[in-house]
């Protein structure tokens, strides 16, 4: 009896701990405007998502965001851009090439990038631009090719896909794409980590909605690569991807492996229609 | 990787007080984070950025790790003789960005 | 009082004793751990630019947004109404923020070559707080400004 009884003190003096512990936290609190609008924010419950009404994210930015990505000059992409041109023209490897030398001016590439993912006319397998840009550089150039998420190959891929800008997102998932993006739709729709969540279940079900803090967007990619605010640096679909596995807590997949290309195909085929915006700048 | 970028209006006239635009490339470490061992990364960062302007200091910046990665910085200056713009950051290691602009002033 | 009862009282109030003080030691380390500056330390700072002038509030503009879409990069502008004329110019502005592991943002140093005092730049901020400016001018004045930033816990990728 009188052991119990130490026990409910212990028990006691712990709950009084832990919650002296947690009034240390913070607890954040958005403020409404004073005068009733939505701010830069949704804060009406969600009713229904967004899904269909198919919003770019760059319509949840900040005015501050939207306007850093608006501005040619001081988009932080911009850096990765002008190491992207410089790249273009730069020759390397055995053929003494450079891409301008086969491409032409790059501006030759509009119309190119918005069409990737999409099967390759060289290897008849689903390519992504990255792909596509060390097949060049591995046969045509005979130079090494470039590694995945390195400065390089952000620059250069973004540099690409920039070229297509305000061009609407338009990738073909018939004839030879059709298994890929079977696949990759079975992907976005397949339930998975520890925190058991699909895609669909943020992305379709309830986009337009808050996640925390956060507006929670369509999860289109018409924007990347891509400068995110908390990656303080340029990073591709891939990166963001290996975000989105870990945030589920399921084991992150490696940069262009064959399910990461499925899943961008895809998410690119949703895109559709959505005009290219990279440099992007989100969150 | 490129390393700066700097923007000046088009049609400067002497007198003229123009903005100056600049973006650089840089992480700026902070010296808060922890790597996957847990253990601090020290902090690199450009500490200094100056901007003389045919050779005289304009503009001079002190700078700590609160100032976000690519530091943008702008800043205005009033247009005298036609001539160069050198800017310089500083890194916490001794090193140095530079970076020349030309200046047209009718 | 037999012997057996007198030591569950003892050992009753050792658990009690030892259960206040992990409670203490609990609270103790939390506080530490959250601020890894004390607070004031942005004032000691710009006394100890400004030579312990006093700021009187005016002339400065602070400008940043209320919420921050992200903490890792705050647009900030700021500026100081001023001829920057020989006669008249301000030597330097100093940005400070209340509640960062370290005090300070930045410091400008200008002179009439500028022609017009106004920097904008990006910040970073670890949570919600206040950033705050404290111009110099070249008759010894000094002046500031305020703004507070909230800062908020991300959804997803913080």
């Amino acid at each position: 009896m009188i052991q119990t009884r130490v026990w409910t003190i212990a028990a006691a003096a712990l709950a009084v701990v832990c919650a002296a512990d947690a009034a240390d936290l913070p607890t954040p609190k958005i403020p409404l405007p004073a005068d009733g609008s939505a701010g830069s924010y949704k804060t009406e419950p969600v009713t229904k998502s967004e899904y269909k009404d198919k919003k770019s994210a760059y319509a949840y930015l900040a005015p501050e965001t939207k306007a850093m990505q608006d501005d040619d000059f001081s988009n932080p992409a911009s850096l990765w851009l002008d190491e992207g041109d410089k790249l273009w023209t730069k020759v390397e490897g055995g053929a003494g090439k450079s891409c301008g030398s086969c491409h032409g001016a790059a501006a030759n590439l509009r119309g190119v990038g918005n069409t990737y993912p999409k099967i390759s006319k060289d290897t008849g397998k689903l390519a992504t631009i990255e792909d596509q840009i060390n097949y060049c550089r591995t046969e045509r150039m005979k130079a090494p090719a470039l590694k995945l998420e390195t400065q390089d190959m952000v620059a250069l891929s973004m540099f690409v896909m920039f070229q297509s800008r305000g061009l609407p997102m338009s990738v073909a998932v018939d004839g030879a794409a059709k298994p890929y993006f079977d696949a990759g739709k079975t992907l976005y729709y397949t339930r998975r980590g520890q925190l058991n969540l699909a895609c669909n279940q943020c992305h379709e079900d309830h986009a337009g909605g808050m996640l925390r803090a956060d507006p929670l967007s369509g999860g289109y990619s018409n924007g990347f690569p891509l400068y995110r605010l908390a990656w303080q640096k340029a990073g591709s679909f891939d990166f963001r991807m290996q975000q989105c596995y870990a945030q589920v807590r399921a084991t992150p997949e490696p940069f262009g492996s064959e399910e990461l290309k499925k899943l961008q195909l895809y998410v690119a085929w949703r895109s559709n229609g959505l005009p290219v915006e990279t440099p992007a700048v989100r969150r | 990787m490129a390393i700066a970028r700097v923007r000046l209006p088009p049609n400067i006239k002497k007198g003229d007080v123009v903005e100056v635009k600049t973006l650089v490339t840089h992480p700026m470490e902070s010296g808060q984070r922890k790597d996957a061992n847990g253990q601090i990364i020290p902090r690199k960062i450009l500490n200094k950025f100056v901007c003389a302007y045919n050779g005289r200091e304009v503009f001079r910046a002190e700078l700590w790790p609160a100032i976000s990665a690519n530091p943008f910085i702008t800043f205005f200056l009033v247009a005298g003789d036609s001539g160069s713009l050198k800017f310089t950051w500083t890194d916490d290691d001794g090193s140095t960005i530079e970076h020349s602009e030309e200046i047209h002033v009718a | 009082m037999d012997r057996s009862f007198a030591r569950d009282q003892i050992s009753r109030r050792l658990v009690l004793i030892g259960a206040a003080g992990v409670a203490t030691g609990f609270v103790t380390i939390r506080k530490v751990a959250a601020q890894a500056v004390h607070p004031g330390a942005h004032v000691e700072w710009l006394n100890k630019l400004v030579g312990g002038k006093k700021a009187t509030p005016g002339k400065v503009k602070l400008h940043i947004p209320e919420i921050a879409e992200n903490g890792n990069t705050v647009p900030m502008t700021v500026s100081v109404d001023n001829p920057m004329t020989a006669a008249a110019y301000v030597k330097a502005i100093h940005v400070v923020t209340d509640n960062n592991p370290q005090p300070q943002v930045a410091s400008f140093y200008l002179s009439p070559a500028n022609g017009k005092a106004e920097i904008q730049t990006r910040i970073r901020l670890a949570e919600t707080m206040h950033v705050i400016a404290y111009a110099e001018l070249s008759d010894g004045s000094v002046w500031s400004d305020q703004a507070e930033a909230k800062v908020t816990i991300g959804g997803c990728g913080g």
